[in-house]
């Protein structure tokens, strides 16, 4: 690699976030009709809040549905928020003196999850992953080689793969070309959103293998958005679990996996098909279906569905730090000793 | 780690093949297509050598040799009611007829094209009103179009010309709009966009190559229609004038000999039907070709 683009320095130093994401909104308006004004709101994105350290992997879990895809495109400016703010690395993006759009795009990129879709199929795999570098300046020879360069570091010979189509590549190795365009810019953040969902499990575990070494290679820092929580557990460092566009729970993974603290939290991870026989998961977590996500009502998302629900519950928790477990927050009353949540009283009995 | 990795593979570098050339070896073996294309080049050729490898001269009238059947010595394909020679007239008439048929298609699909691509790109309000306003040709059919347009700008070929066009313009931005719309959903145009390159590089790049084909197979598909059209405006006296020869004014001109000599009144219509069936055959072909995930 003779050329590349300069990735942007790191500015704020290893204590400043990667990626700060403050109160992050986004609402799609429903029309039924000509006549009917835009009143409903299919609230996607509701006030999301939160921080990636550098050099670490989020997660961010939950039900189809739920944001998460909503949230990587408002990160990614493929979509204007309703209302928000990113800080990346100490700089607003996209505010007067803050950082620009083209260089916060050089610093992140995106690995979608439909391997085919993400490619265009009239280039040439070499071409489509030549094509960033191209726009932020660089020759077309020396695109081309550092497209090659790419290639053969996410495993595919250049010689024997770089002049195909991506119709004649099998998805994992499509999954590997998309890679390789997001780090032909030399990112800092890459989200991988369901990024492995397409792949079966021994090109999964393959392509899951090679995010770690390309994380540790080129010190970066990834948005992981998953269903599969297996590979949450095995990838990231932190995990977020969003319910109905919100956050309800964010924490270290071992904590999050053992020490869960919402309810919905525990829920999803007891529906998590067990490797064990002897313990099979047999009656279902939860009952009944995520409430309708236009204008929901206020007050805990969750309530409709949680065993715990008291009359407090109708006035929305607030994310808080939890108790006992250090960079943990929750969204639930029972973590919050001045709601009044029987729940409280009965641990400070015990 | 991987296969191509751990086992060393000996095969030889793939070749570096382009779009056209893969669809171009799809159509080579698509026996209609072929049909349709040499017979296509064979009336191509004819009138664009009209002047060399004509028999007669086309304005050269005979009151002695009105009419004459199919097959009359000197007149292979007979004569007309003014005793022309019809296999020359008809080489000629391709000339004119063929003009009416990729002119107004090649500027439609130029004009169209780009309003479609700019329209399915930049979405919302704008598109909205750009189609809103092209929905109302819809309102009327297109031959009625083209008259009525042929009409108010006045007879002869270079308005009628402008009417076919008029007319083809709005289908051709109506398909490249909606392929533009599918396209531009699709997540590698997302992924383009988070490249930071401009909207017109990713249009070039991205979107274009990917709408261009459908609207391609569109467009050789209305090549019949246009001619047809073109010689349905002859016909009416809107496009052509006589003498100079023209399938459909020629159609036009022979049908009071539909009764004396049938085969000969037919001729010119037969060559719009076969030129059109061949651009239709050659259309379809190109479109099954052009379809590489297969």
């Amino acid at each position: 690699m003779t050329s590349t683009i300069p990735a942007t320095p790191d500015r704020g130093g290893p204590a400043q976030p990667l990626l700060i994401v403050r109160d992050l909104k986004k609402y799609f308006p429903v029309r039924r009709g000509v006549l009917e004004r835009e009143r409903k709101f299919v609230h996607a994105v509701d006030g999301v809040s939160f921080s990636i350290t550098k050099g670490t992997t989020l997660g961010i879990v939950g039900e189809s549905g739920c944001g998460k895809s909503t949230t990587a495109r408002l990160i990614a400016k493929l979509m204007d928020p309703d209302s928000g703010t990113l800080i990346f690395d100490g700089e607003g993006v996209g505010e007067f003196r803050g950082l620009e759009l083209k260089s916060f795009r050089q610093s992140l990129q995106m690995v979608f999850q439909d391997s085919f879709a993400s490619l265009n199929p009239r280039l040439t795999i070499v071409e489509t992953i030549a094509y960033g570098p191209k726009a932020h300046g660089l020759t077309t020879a020396e695109a081309t080689e550092r497209a090659r360069a790419l290639l053969a570091r996410v495993g595919l010979e250049p010689d024997q793969f770089g002049s195909r189509y991506p119709h004649e590549l099998s998805g994992g190795q499509r999954q590997r070309v998309n890679i390789a365009r997001a780090l032909a810019f030399n990112p800092r953040l890459v989200i991988l959103d369901e990024a492995v969902a397409a792949l079966d499990k021994s090109v999964q575990a393959q392509v899951l293998n090679l995010l770690q070494e390309l994380k540790a290679e080129h010190q970066l820092t990834y948005l992981f958005i998953s269903h599969d929580l297996h590979v949450v557990h095995y990838l990231c460092d932190e995990v977020m679990v969003m319910y109905l566009g919100q956050v309800v729970e964010i924490g270290p993974v071992e904590q999050i996996y053992g020490q869960a603290a919402h309810p919905y939290t525990r829920a999803l991870l007891s529906a998590v098909p067990s490797t064990d026989p002897a313990h099979r998961t047999e009656k279902p977590p939860l009952a009944g279906d995520p409430p309708n996500p236009i204008n929901p009502p206020p007050g805990c998302r969750f309530r409709d569905r949680c065993p715990h629900v008291e009359a407090v519950c109708a006035q929305s928790p607030a994310l808080l730090p939890a108790r006992n477990l250090p960079g943990h927050q929750v969204a639930c009353h029972i973590n919050d000793p001045q709601s009044g949540h029987s729940a409280i009283a009965l641990e400070q009995a015990a | 780690m991987t296969l191509a990795q751990t086992i060393p593979i000996n095969l030889p570098a793939a070749p570096s093949r382009s779009f056209w050339h893969v669809v171009g070896r799809q159509l080579r073996r698509d026996p209609v297509a072929m049909i349709s294309a040499v017979v296509l080049l064979l009336i191509i050729c004819a009138a664009v050598f009209a002047p060399w490898l004509a028999p007669a001269d086309p304005f050269k009238a005979s009151m002695l040799r009105r009419l004459l059947p199919v097959g009359s010595p000197g007149h292979w394909l007979g004569t007309d009611e003014l005793g022309r020679d019809l296999l020359t007239r008809l080489m000629y008439g391709g000339r004119l007829s063929l003009l009416m048929g990729v002119v107004p298609v090649l500027a439609a699909f130029v004009i169209g094209t780009s309003i479609g691509l700019f329209a399915g790109y930049v979405g919302g309000r704008a598109n909205m009103i750009t189609m809103r306003m092209l929905d109302v040709f819809y309102a009327f059919p297109s031959v009625l179009l083209a008259v009525a347009i042929a009409g108010a700008l006045g007879p002869g070929m270079s308005n009628s010309l402008i009417a076919l066009t008029l007319v083809f313009v709005p289908q051709m931005v109506r398909v490249a709009e909606s392929v533009t719309t599918q396209v531009r959903r699709l997540d590698y145009i997302e992924a383009a966009r988070m490249s930071g390159a401009s909207a017109f590089s990713i249009i070039r790049v991205h979107v274009l190559g990917n709408v261009l084909g459908p609207v391609f197979v569109y467009a050789t598909g209305l090549l019949s229609v246009s001619m047809i059209l073109g010689s349905g405006l002859s016909f009416l006296g809107l496009g052509v004038k006589p003498p100079e020869p023209e399938w459909g004014l020629m159609l036009n001109t022979l049908r009071s000999a539909i009764f004396l000599n049938p085969l000969v009144a037919a001729l010119p219509g037969a060559m719009i039907f076969v030129t059109s069936i061949a651009f239709n055959l050659l259309a379809d072909g190109v479109r099954s070709a052009m379809d590489i995930r297969k």
